[in-house]
């Protein structure tokens, strides 16, 4: 079994309202070094060990976990558990 | 005309869609549970609800776009029989890939329920032929995730084949060159975030979005005319 971390983020140039939101009350705390805030989703896996994981994982993110037309993803694979 | 409604988990329009089409515009219409694939094969126009499919995990109409059913959809539209698809079931269509672009979170971060004037940009289409081109309408919007997004080439080809068929007056949440609708190149496949179902009956504040069900029954019967 590995474990498999997955980070999605709205692409650059992709509008963030939230973000914007989270750094106006951010600057309203008396952060004023705050110069962007970007909201993500993070998503834990466990999944059996295979030759092919890493490439199945991709295509889990590009056909559901993230909607490619707005989001990044990252990959992280943990050892083995 | 037989036309299915398709009945999500946490669908929520599924009633109205089924009264505008059928009881108010004419067609047989019926509601079809996701999971009763079956029930499609002899339908002649899909129309996809709004509401709340599967609580909107992961992101709106993510979860319904992976169900079996949407294969079956996938298979009448690309025959050309019209698929219509309103709030959630836009979403449903990005998702799936029947549409392009997706929908991301008003840019208000507001839910927003209330009457918008519309600009009918095409009526090539099965969904608008009795509108007339740059006619405004009124439909109701109700939705907090209907903010369009499609990167520039994308806008640009939905441009050059007048696949925007709807766009906002005053737009209200942040859509790219205030688009409000789509379809596919081939015009059969509509994604509409407003309610034309919720605007059938001067009693309901507008009539505006009969047409939209009357012109895809009056395509039907005259595709259906010249095959009989």
């Amino acid at each position: 079994m590995k474990k498999v971390q997955v980070y999605i983020t709205l692409k650059q140039g992709v509008l963030d309202p939230q973000g914007k939101a989270i750094q106006t009350s951010l600057h309203s705390l008396d952060y004023p070094e705050v110069d962007d805030v970007r909201v993500g989703k993070y998503i834990e896996l466990q999944v059996e060990e295979g030759p092919d994981l890493e490439r199945r994982v991709t295509q889990m993110c590009e056909q559901l976990l993230a909607n490619p037309v707005i989001e990044d993803y990252r990959i992280e694979l943990e050892e083995a558990i | 005309m037989k036309v299915a409604v398709i009945v999500f988990p946490g669908s929520n329009c599924d009633r109205d869609m089924y009264h505008a089409a059928g009881e108010i515009a004419g067609a047989e219409a019926s509601l079809v549970w996701y999971t009763d694939t079956h029930l499609l094969d002899d339908a002649d126009g899909i129309l996809i609800p709004g509401g709340f499919s599967y609580g909107d995990y992961l992101r709106s109409g993510s979860m319904a776009s992976t169900s079996d059913i949407m294969n079956k959809i996938r298979e009448h539209a690309e025959k050309g029989k019209p698929v219509l698809g309103i709030c959630n079931g836009f979403q449903i269509l990005t998702e799936a890939g029947l549409l392009p672009g997706a929908l991301m979170r008003n840019k208000n971060l507001s839910f927003m329920c209330h009457q918008e004037e519309l600009i009918v940009e095409d009526n090539e289409n099965v969904f608008t032929a009795l509108y007339d081109k740059n006619e405004v309408v009124r439909f109701p919007i109700a939705h907090g995730e209907g903010n369009y997004f499609c990167d520039e080439a994308t806008l640009n080809d939905l441009k050059a084949n007048n696949q925007i068929v709807f766009t906002y007056k005053n737009n209200p949440n942040g859509s790219v060159a205030d688009i409000a609708g789509i379809r596919n190149k081939a015009g059969n496949v509509l994604g509409m975030m407003p309610h034309p179902e919720r605007a059938v009956e001067a009693l309901l504040g507008s009539e505006d979005g009969l047409r939209i069900f009357q012109s895809m029954i009056a395509n039907w019967r005259s595709s259906n005319a010249v095959n009989a």
